[in-house]
């Protein structure tokens, strides 16, 4: 294995030179972000739903998408952090 | 029309491999799988070459379309495989590698132009010998053990293949490998636990996350194609309808997503997203109409390319900077943004985005789950869906590139590295936006329009409104950190419990055995001390008497006769 983490090379003098060390950066693709989720959750507002496909009876729910989307990984993610109160343990554990 | 059976020249490709180096290795490295690819052009649907055998009809060689689209795929991963370990060095077990990745591409795809159950359990156990060289080259003494255990299960898994066959054969008389009834036959149950376990049904999907992130960094791009995705192929051929692979394959879709938010090591996270992708596939076998069947072997693929080139990602990153952990990576970025970029789009890929593959294959199993009336599958999988997005479409480009910059300065990988994600990167884009392409090579007749206002609209909504998501956890501290930990699955049962049980139950054993073996050894030793008090040197019987108190006796003895007499 390869240990190339030259420090010399491409360390300390380019610190603070990168796209997203610029807080304005960040802030502008958040803002990008956000933007993009507006217009969707207004474009999906005014299409058909389920043209030519079959439909499930949840997609004829006002928001369903979007909704389901932002809880689903909210559950997802709550439901994994308790999983690791039971099933995490230390990296030597099957060393041992 | 002239062409060989395609696994030849990957077999005698790998002859050449083994004994030449340098350039000339490296051109036969790159030009067996195009010559392989050319050789595919003229083969003929319905060829064949049968042998009898012991009454029986061995087919080594059949020519389907749904052969010829695995054959495609294999080929096409064979090259990106190849060209991303062009750079390997002896010290990095070149020979051992390449050889062992060449024969591994021709066993699989040898396994998908078989006819007969016998001829795939052939291939289906050279799968698992040629790749377990990949995890060995790592030389460490964990990728030792992982690679042992690995065979274990496979060639297990190829056991039960061929007790399958024997049975089916002595039910049926037949061992083409063709639709199998599940019903109330025993052989099509061991048959279907035989893909299973390599396909990482669950209960039997550790293999994957114990192999793939211990293989080396170029060897696991080649596991990450192969085993699996003939699995797939297998159930396609086998068992297209069998209901109980609609809940296999569903519950393959969710549970590793729970895993996969909590793991640490990135080519595990991976791991567990690969049997999440499978799970759409098992899913589709079930289901088992047309468009469900090109919905899972469209969707294995675009996986063979977007997961490939995520593993390549990853790969790239063990290998520049020796860590994969996403606690130790971060910012690597500022140093390998064209590796980097390639990673975001290998993660739009996978989170089927728009114009991006994933999006043209998945939804053809979801749609399709819909129109055979399924409704409670079609929730599970889209919340599937979301979750690919949170652990492969984020977290893995977010941790390793981007997130907390862990200081370290790597550099880009070699040239050859680049270029076969890059090629993998277009592909996934390609795909993704001309799905004619891959529907062209479609094995079954079935009619679906991936691009319409709503599919686009809807999806863009789960998936922006997913990433919001993240994004408020990690805002609001909510999202888990990454810890340098493992957490047990499956496998605790084989590595944690089984042998604590065997040691438990063999202790109790022993402790059993040593006080029934003392107490009979008490008793001998009895029987031995009483003989000894009696005969031994200080017995009774072993004294020496003086001849004075033998003449006393007999004068004892005479008077007391004398007396008898007398009186």
């Amino acid at each position: 294995m390869n240990e190339q983490t030259d420090q010399a090379e491409h360390g300390a003098p380019d610190e603070g030179q990168h796209v997203w060390d610029n807080p304005r950066n960040v802030k502008l693709l958040f803002n990008v972000f956000y933007a993009l989720c507006a217009i969707v959750a207004v474009v999906g507002l005014i299409i058909p739903s389920g043209e030519g496909h079959a439909v499930h009876p949840w997609e004829r729910i006002l928001g369903f998408y979007p909704l389901y989307g932002f809880v689903g990984i909210v559950v997802l993610v709550a439901i994994a952090k308790q999983m690791r109160r039971v099933l995490m343990r230390p990296e030597d554990y099957y060393d041992g | 029309m002239g062409s060989v059976p395609p696994v030849l020249i990957f077999f005698v490709g790998a002859l050449i491999v083994a004994v030449t180096k340098g350039h000339v290795r490296r051109g036969v490295l790159l030009a067996i799988p195009v010559v392989g690819a050319l050789n595919l052009l003229g083969l003929e649907i319905g060829e064949t070459i049968e042998i009898e055998m012991l009454g029986y009809t061995l087919v080594p060689f059949k020519v389907d379309r749904l052969a010829m689209m695995f054959g495609y795929l294999f080929h096409l991963a064979a090259f990106l495989g190849n060209l991303f370990a062009l750079h390997l060095e002896k010290e990095e077990g070149a020979g051992v590698q390449h050889t062992s990745a060449m024969l591994y591409a021709g066993s699989a795809i040898g396994a998908v132009y078989t006819g007969d159950l016998i001829s795939l359990f052939v291939f289906w156990e050279l799968l698992a010998l040629t790749s377990v060289f990949l995890i060995w080259a790592r030389k460490t003494e964990r990728s030792f053990r992982v690679g042992f255990r690995y065979l274990v299960i496979h060639v297990l898994s190829g056991v039960l293949l061929l007790s399958g066959a024997l049975m089916l054969a002595h039910e049926t008389g037949s061992i083409a490998f063709g639709p199998i009834e599940l019903g109330g036959s025993m052989a099509g149950w061991v048959i279907l636990l035989a893909f299973g376990i390599k396909a990482a049904f669950p209960l039997v999907h550790n293999w994957i996350t114990e192999a793939y992130p211990e293989g080396t960094p170029t060897g696991t791009v080649f596991l990450s194609a192969f085993t699996t995705k003939v699995a797939v192929f297998a159930l396609v051929r086998t068992f297209a309808g069998a209901d109980v692979l609609i809940y296999v394959g569903v519950t393959m879709t969710c549970f590793p997503i729970f895993y996969a938010v909590i793991e640490n090591d990135l080519r595990r996270v991976l791991s567990y997203s690969m049997i999440n992708q499978i799970g759409f596939m098992v899913t589709g076998v079930g289901l088992g109409t047309a468009l469900a069947l090109n919905g899972a072997v469209a969707h294995a693929f675009a996986d063979v390319i977007f997961k490939g080139l995520l593993f390549m990602t990853m790969g790239s990153v063990l290998k520049m900077t020796g860590r994969i952990n996403g606690s130790d990576l971060g910012g690597l970025y500022k140093t390998m943004p064209i590796t980097a970029t390639l990673c975001v789009i290998g993660a739009m890929a996978i989170s089927a985005f728009p114009l991006f593959s994933a999006f043209i294959t998945k939804s053809m199993v979801m749609t399709a789950a819909l129109e055979e009336g399924h409704l409670w599958v079609w929730p599970f999988l889209l919340f599937a869906s979301a979750g690919v997005l949170e652990h492969a479409g984020i977290k893995i480009p977010f941790f390793a590139f981007f997130g907390h910059d862990s200081g370290i300065r790597a550099k880009e990988p070699p040239k050859n590295m680049l270029a076969a994600m890059m090629i993998g990167a277009v592909l996934c884009v390609v795909i993704g936006s001309f799905p004619s392409l891959l529907y062209s090579l479609l094995p079954f007749e079935a009619e679906y329009h991936p691009y319409d206002v709503t599919h686009v609209v809807t999806q863009l909504q789960l998936l922006l409104f997913g990433a919001l998501a993240v994004v408020w956890l990690m805002k609001r501290g909510l999202y888990p950190p990454e810890i340098p930990s493992l957490n047990i699955d499956a496998e605790w049962t084989y590595r944690w419990l089984a042998p604590r049980l065997i040691r438990s139950v063999g202790g109790a054993v022993a402790r059993a055995d040593s006080a029934v073996r003392s107490k009979v050894l008490g008793v001998v030793w009895g029987a031995v001390r009483g003989a000894q008090r009696g005969a031994g040197p200080q017995g009774i019987l072993a004294r020496t008497w003086p001849t004075g108190s033998m003449i006393m006796w007999v004068t004892i003895l005479l008077a007391a006769y004398l007396l008898v007499f007398y009186f």
